[in-house]
């Protein structure tokens, strides 16, 4: 079978390696990432929960160890056991149910139809005799240990560490996708771990972590373990974090916004035109999804991955930055991230980096607070000023920061307050 | 002068025709052909299929099957037939379809004879290999799942797994079951014919939605063009030599699931080389069926397949769906 990385629409080819270019871009799994230090993992008491927790870390340890090796593979992500499925499946919350056993899911505002024995668009859904499962509930597929600022939240504990977790499956399906190996398979084709969510909350208590960030994939299709984690995190002083395209339904929304602390949300264009024919959804529902976040207090971050000739036009750049300001208001951080090739995408050039200043330059002067550069490390654009004095009050090198000027959330040097979860 | 005419007129076509051949490969040889002759949709019906009971006579069923082989092949012999589909020392794949379990899935009597006359036809059991996305499937549809290196072997996509890299064609971008990269010498698709509440109908271009990682993925915009995307991949465009589509019992509403209140005996097969016209003429079928029923055209539900229209486009030219183009041959 013929190879070739760049696969032009109208022509059968094969991509190239798989090998993520851009790595270190916002929340791609990482090559090379922290690793879960196993001696922090120690227990106190020899009992039969510290046994259990022992017995984890392999699993735990095996799956993070093979993500760096490019794991996980879908050669290899053959076949759970019938036994070993049943822990992972779990009714769904969001569904309705229709004659003739078939279902309609009621999670995102696809709204599938799906006859018994198969699944949704995520993958990770499936009607069982017109009864409607979650098939990932704790059946992680990548876990490792990230800077919150990777996800990105510069705004959101910066400095700290983020558990971040995924599951297989998303409810769209962008053509730029860094992590489509795991985000348009289903679980059975990639290598998981059993990792319910005590046991995460735990491990990421262990490791030192104040947070717990569900991501990579697209974690709506993974809600039912997302909201038990987040929960189980609070119930040890762990936050949750989302990192998400906010492709999801007002209800399961507003239920979600009491579970978790805050979310990152991938706008990924400001037209209608890019969602159908680039992402495989609708921007009217994000959009709604992202004002009801704020009116519930949701810490919110936006980041716009700006792609060369498909949505970085300046009309759309200023009429996104308008709608942001006008509906979220100006303090609501947005990213605008460098694009690398990937996935289906191939045949375009990463974004010039004239472009994202353009971007930046038209958010900045229609008055939004803090807009960053993404996937750009050194550029002074990764840093926090204060709106008021315009000095820098988070300094960043990468997904490093450097210095902090901040006194219970406001400039150290005018008093001016600056928006975020800052504790 | 005419009759000395002719001849030299027949060479001078078959001149264009093998220069057509090398200069387009197999595209310019199915141009060729689609431009010179109708593409055969061999129609097999026996009213006497099921005899006096509900299950199938296996006895006809291999009559049947073998009459549709000879009518598409133009053989006076099933042998003869069979042996333009595979050649010894190929494995040949059976692509079945087993999603709906037991009732609307391909029959494994079907299978059976389909086995029987590969062997006929100098292919070993050992070379044969029955599969589909799930082994769950296949043991519901009533097939046993079996690698023994020996016998047929049958198994679902998650034996082997799939393919690491991507395979790309136009709006799809999947990963290639194993099982059709790199066991297949030849495929047989035998999907079954029947509605599908998404898709419009699945038959033969559908079914290959079973060789891919994400279906799920494609079946927005009732999977146009996905499915005539999927088709064009490269393994599934050359390893597919022949489609048996298996209407012994169909289904024209409800579908993919198994529901028996709108699946009738319709004790046929529908077989061709060509998936795009094997499509339209089922199609039409289930079409014909669902107005007699007092039912919706698909068209008016809003579901047509129009991927079947895509499928035969310029850029996919994976066969005609042009009835004037079809000859649909009834044995």
């Amino acid at each position: 079978m013929s190879k070739s990385s760049n696969a032009r629409k109208g022509e059968a080819s094969f991509s190239s390696d798989g090998t993520r270019r851009g790595q270190g871009a916002n929340d791609a799994l990482p090559r090379d990432s922290v690793l879960v230090s196993l001696s922090r993992l120690e227990a106190s008491e020899h009992d039969r929960r510290t046994f259990l927790k022992l017995a984890s870390v392999p699993c735990l340890t095996a799956c993070v160890g093979s993500c760096m090796a490019g794991w996980p593979s879908l050669a290899q992500g053959a076949g759970s056991t019938a036994a070993e499925d049943s822990r992972f499946i779990v009714e769904a919350q969001f569904y309705e149910k229709l004659p003739f056993k078939k279902i309609r899911c009621k999670l995102c505002p696809r709204e599938c139809v799906i006859d018994d024995r198969e699944r949704g668009y995520c993958g990770v859904r499936e009607n069982r005799g017109g009864s409607y499962y979650t098939l990932v509930h704790s059946r992680v597929c990548a876990a490792h240990i990230d800077p919150i600022e990777k996800k990105p939240l510069f705004h959101f504990s910066p400095g700290s560490l983020a558990f971040s977790v995924a599951t297989a499956g998303c409810n769209v399906n962008c053509k730029f996708c860094q992590n489509w190996d795991i985000s348009q398979s289903r679980p059975e084709q990639v290598r998981n771990t059993y990792l319910p969510p005590k046991d995460l909350a735990s491990v990421a208590r262990q490791n030192h972590c104040p947070a717990i960030a569900y991501t990579y994939s697209e974690p709506v299709v993974f809600y039912e373990y997302m909201r038990d984690a987040a929960e189980a995190g609070h119930a040890l002083g762990i936050k949750s974090v989302v990192v998400s395209g906010g492709f999801i339904q007002q209800e399961p929304l507003k239920k979600l916004c009491q579970s978790v602390d805050a979310i990152k949300v991938d706008l990924k264009a400001f037209s209608e035109k890019y969602y159908k024919e680039v992402v495989n959804g609708e921007l009217k529902p994000v959009l709604e999804a992202i004002v009801t976040m704020r009116k519930l207090g949701m810490w919110a971050e936006l980041v716009y991955l700006v792609v060369p000739t498909l949505n970085d036009s300046e009309a759309e750049f200023r009429a996104l930055a308008q709608w942001i300001k006008s509906n979220l208001g100006a303090e609501v951080p947005l990213h605008f991230s460098r694009f690398y090739p990937q996935y289906l995408l191939n045949n375009l050039p990463p974004t010039p980096m004239e472009t994202l200043e353009r971007a930046k330059a038209i958010a900045d002067a229609e008055g939004l607070y803090y807009v960053y550069l993404g996937n750009t490390p050194g550029n002074a654009a990764e840093n926090t000023y204060c709106p008021k004095c315009r000095r820098i009050v988070v300094e960043r090198i990468g997904f490093t920061v450097k210095e902090m000027h901040l006194r219970k959330g406001k400039c150290e040097y005018c008093q001016q307050p600056i928006a975020g979860v800052w504790q | 002068m005419r009759q000395r005419l002719e001849p030299n007129r027949r060479a001078f076509l078959k001149t264009c025709a093998a220069g057509a051949m090398l200069v387009g490969g197999t595209h310019g040889l199915r141009a060729f052909l689609t431009a010179r002759e109708k593409t055969k949709v061999v129609f097999a019906r026996d009213l006497q299929l099921r005899g006096a009971g509900s299950s199938l006579d296996s006895g006809r069923l291999l009559k049947m099957l073998d009459r549709a082989m000879q009518a598409l092949y133009a053989t006076d012999s099933p042998l003869e037939a069979w042996k333009k589909v595979a050649k010894p020392g190929e494995v040949v794949g059976l692509k079945v379809n087993g999603l709906a379990g037991r009732g609307i899935s391909t029959s494994v009597l079907l299978v059976e004879v389909v086995c029987a006359r590969l062997q006929d036809a100098g292919i070993p059991q050992k070379d044969i290999v029955i599969w589909d996305r799930l082994n769950a499937d296949l043991e519901r549809s009533g097939f046993r799942v079996a690698t023994y290196q020996d016998h047929v072997r049958c198994f679902g996509n998650e034996t082997l797994g799939y393919e690491e890299d991507l395979a790309i064609y136009g709006s799809v971008g999947s990963c290639l079951a194993k099982t059709l990269t790199q066991v297949c010498d030849a495929v047989i698709n035998l999907p079954v014919l029947k509605d599908h509440g998404i898709a419009g109908v699945t038959m033969a271009l559908k079914n290959m939605f079973g060789a891919i990682h994400n279906p799920n993925k494609y079946h927005l915009n009732v999977g146009d063009p996905y499915v005539a995307d999927a088709n064009m991949l490269p393994p599934i465009r050359q390893k597919v030599r022949l489609h048996i589509c298996d209407a012994t019992t169909a289904q024209y509403e409800g579908g993919p699931s198994y529901m028996p209140q709108w699946t009738w005996p319709c004790n046929s097969l529908l077989v061709s080389r060509d998936p795009v016209a094997l499509d339209f003429v089922g199609w039409q079928m289930l079409e014909q069926k669902r107005a007699e029923k007092g039912m919706k055209s698909l068209r008016a539900l809003g579901r047509a397949p129009d991927y079947i229209a895509t499928a035969a486009d310029a850029n996919h030219r994976l066969g005609t769906n042009d009835p004037s183009q079809i000859e649909k041959a009834e044995v």
